[in-house]
């Protein structure tokens, strides 16, 4: 039995490292993906396009500018002369945030009478201008007590909230991307490596001849996922390599550990490329497919966007993503350097879920085999 | 170039296209399914944040500053611990994403008017959530110390913040209009990329070639069916963004058919080219994928903001016309921005879509090698 699964691996990457089409699928496309995510997946706000209106041009206006430049979060690249111009520097999207600064700032300031400042923020991007918001306000604010000469200041107690980062104290958005990268090359490789050998068979008309061959359904089947698990253990390390020695992401659990737990993620992964190989006729179909069910999975995974603020129903939809659990396991070995005692949960769910996802699909397999 | 010709090409698509139903029903499905998963599920708007409190003080105004954080909507208290060590278990496990200490002094000290401290821990490994959490407790901590000071206070400088277009910060807003973009993009390559690969898969393409059909006049034919439907695709994705999840459109409707229809034309066309070059359906459903895909949806600004890539990154931003289509979208929709404001990207759009449209003609050769 092994002899024969043995040979069937041995075929399977001899077909994969023939066609160069497949070789660049392998290897320069989770090369690329990393790199975009890497770099582009960023949700980290800075040297946003500021305009700063400055009617007072004093030497207190240009402290304020020079604080909020200093900061890094605000580059002052505008200019205006009327409110007109901000009005077109934001509509042509040019500067994300405005501010003006009344004539008479600084008198009221030295007098101690309170003062306003105007900042316009382009909404259109609603993250980035509730970020830019938090910013403004508090250096704004921090301005005001270092400044504050006012004899108004009330005697109270001041409470002082001490926020700390715990697991990722520079909020790198890196730091959570990339963690992320790895469950979502793993499960497209793997799902377009199975669905495609079983395809492409059946395509060539050569799954009549391995039919004649002693082989049995239940060993051609592990002949045809080995390869795909070997391929997404591969994948796995490359990508935390690279992870840990160019983008600088922190990996503060065991390796072995996550080596398991890839392991472990590769059961239902396998088990839906299987499934998805027994649904499609051409490989063109099974690329659909694969796209159709990947879309859907890498969205109700948390891997962007936070479950807890998804809508409850698919909140329930969530938990049976396999990419759910992994993602909880990845991000909490690379950044929390938990083990197994916090784990588990995810894994078993993790294993159960494959373990009925590769059956059935097995049963699937073999039938449409017979 | 004869009208006939195109007409009869047209025609003969309509007609097959007509037999593969789940193609066409794929155009509409892939769309509507995308929409309810990033209209409902993909929000970037944080509330109900997991809190568990370590209140060592349990006075009334120890419960009134918690109260002070779940009235605001932002922070669900999960439950109360007794000893610090508890906190690490509930931020390891992901039960929480915030603990809140409050020293058992702190009433006391509140009342003698002396200053103190409060402790709050951030689970930052989901930077964007902490980043916003974050702004949200000073908000908090602003108004309760407020509060606490007996009499109302001026703030020495008030900063006024007015947002504009998207007032509520509704990340839906964001979202939708730009994921108009993505989802026209991956369609129309899904479509066409085939089309030609399909003729060369059945062996129809010998046909083709003894026909007197020129190669202009056959991209044009095949082109046609197909922006028939994309453009329907384009009106119902647009009508359902607005009717169903209610995502504003400021601007002018026309402007927003006759730029996507120009987008339209450059995506059609390249997915010709892809099919050509491709060859075989395989080979040119995957290079349509990635060709698609990943820059529409990384590299387009719809999500990611362009400005926070680094410099060569966004270089080959100004290569992928999703962002032209995307600023356009967000434009019209939320801004109402009128031509003068967009005629920039309009006009690159338009020269993208003539030098696909010409190199898919070019490369198209009559012979069969």
């Amino acid at each position: 039995m092994f002899e024969r699964i043995k040979h069937i691996v041995i075929k399977e990457f001899i077909q994969l490292f023939r066609d160069k089409r497949s070789v660049f699928f392998l290897f320069v496309t989770p090369v690329i993906q990393l790199m975009l995510f890497g770099y582009v997946a960023t949700f980290d706000v800075n040297s946003i396009s500021t305009a700063f209106y400055d009617l007072d041009t004093s030497s207190e206006s240009r402290e304020l500018e020079r604080q909020l430049t200093s900061s890094g979060y605000f580059a002052v690249r505008y200019r205006p002369s009327s409110p007109l111009e901000i009005t077109d520097l934001i509509e042509r999207g040019k500067a994300l945030c405005a501010i003006q600064v009344n004539s008479g700032f600084s008198k009221d300031l030295k007098r101690g009478i309170p003062t306003q400042i105007q900042v316009i923020i382009d909404g259109t991007d609603s993250n980035t201008a509730m970020i830019a918001m938090g910013y403004v306000n508090t250096i704004i604010a921090r301005y005001a007590r270092e400044n504050s000469v006012s004899p108004v200041t009330p005697v109270i107690s001041t409470i002082d909230f001490r926020t700390r980062v715990w697991y990722n104290p520079d909020l790198r958005s890196r730091n959570y991307m990339v963690p992320g990268v790895v469950a979502l090359i793993i499960m497209l490789t793997c799902l377009i490596v199975t669905s495609m050998s079983v395809v492409r068979e059946r395509e060539t008309g050569t799954m009549e001849q391995l039919m004649v061959t002693p082989i049995k359904p239940m060993e051609l089947m592990l002949g045809k996922t080995i390869p795909s698990a070997v391929i997404g253990l591969f994948d796995m390390s490359f990508i935390t390599f690279v992870g840990v020695f160019w983008f600088n992401v922190p990996i503060k659990g065991e390796l072995y550990f996550l080596v398991l737990c890839t392991a472990i993620y590769l059961v239902p992964v396998l088990g839906i490329g299987l499934f998805i190989s027994t649904i499609s006729k051409t490989p063109q179909q099974a690329m659909m497919a694969s796209f159709f069910f990947f879309q859907p999975a890498i969205l109700l995974s948390g891997f962007v966007t936070p479950i807890e603020n998804m809508p409850r129903i698919f909140q329930y939809i969530t938990y049976a993503n396999p990419l759910r659990y992994f993602l909880v396991i990845l991000r909490g070995i690379f950044l929390k350097g938990a083990g197994i005692d916090v784990l588990w949960p995810q894994m078993a769910t993790l294993f159960t879920i494959g373990v009925v996802v590769l059956v059935l699909s097995a049963l699937r397999f073999t039938k449409r085999l017979r | 170039m004869k009208l006939a010709r195109i007409k009869a090409i047209t025609r003969k698509e309509f007609i097959q296209i007509r037999r593969d139903p789940m193609s066409l029903a794929m155009a509409f499905l892939l769309p509507l399914i995308l929409l309810f998963i990033y209209g409902y599920a993909v929000t970037f708007d944080v509330d109900r944040i997991t809190t568990v409190v370590y209140d060592m003080d349990k006075s009334s105004l120890s419960r009134e500053l918690i109260n002070e954080f779940t009235q605001s909507g932002y922070f669900t208290v999960v439950s109360s611990i007794n000893r610090y060590e508890d906190i690490d278990p509930y931020l390891d496990s992901n039960k929480a994403k915030v603990a809140i200490v409050i020293p058992h002094d702190f009433s006391k000290r509140v009342r003698t008017r002396r200053d103190t401290a409060i402790e709050i821990i951030l689970d930052g490994a989901n930077s964007n959530t902490a980043n916003i959490a974050q702004g949200y407790i000073a908000a908090i901590a602003q108004r309760y110390s407020q509060r606490m000071s007996s009499g109302p206070v001026v703030p020495l400088i008030d900063s006024r913040s007015r947002v504009w277009y998207n007032t509520e910060l509704k990340s839906r807003n964001f979202i939708i209009p730009g994921l108009i973009a993505v989802i026209m993009t991956v369609i129309i390559a899904l479509l066409t990329s085939l089309t030609i690969a399909k003729e060369w898969d059945r062996g129809t393409m010998e046909q083709l070639i003894s026909t007197p059909i020129k190669p202009v006049e056959l991209v044009i034919g095949k082109l046609v069916p197909y922006f028939v439907i994309g453009f329907a695709d384009t009106v119902f994705v647009i009508l359902m963004s607005t009717e169903l999840f209610g995502v504003p459109l400021r601007g002018s409707v026309s402007l927003l058919l006759i730029l996507s229809s120009i987008f339209l034309f450059g995506g059609l066309s390249m997915g010709i080219l892809i099919s050509i070059v491709g060859r075989n359906q395989a080979a040119a459903s995957q290079m349509a994928m990635l060709s698609s895909f990943l820059p529409a949806f990384l590299l387009s600004g719809f999500i990611f903001s362009i400005s926070n890539m680094p410099g060569p990154l966004q270089i080959i931003t100004y290569f992928v016309p999703a962002r032209y289509f995307v600023t356009i979208l967000k434009g019209i929709f939320l801004k109402g921005s009128s031509l003068k404001y967009l005629i920039w990207e309009a006009v690159l759009l338009t020269i993208y879509g003539t030098a696909v449209f010409l190199l898919a003609v070019k490369k198209f050769k009559k012979r069969i090698d």
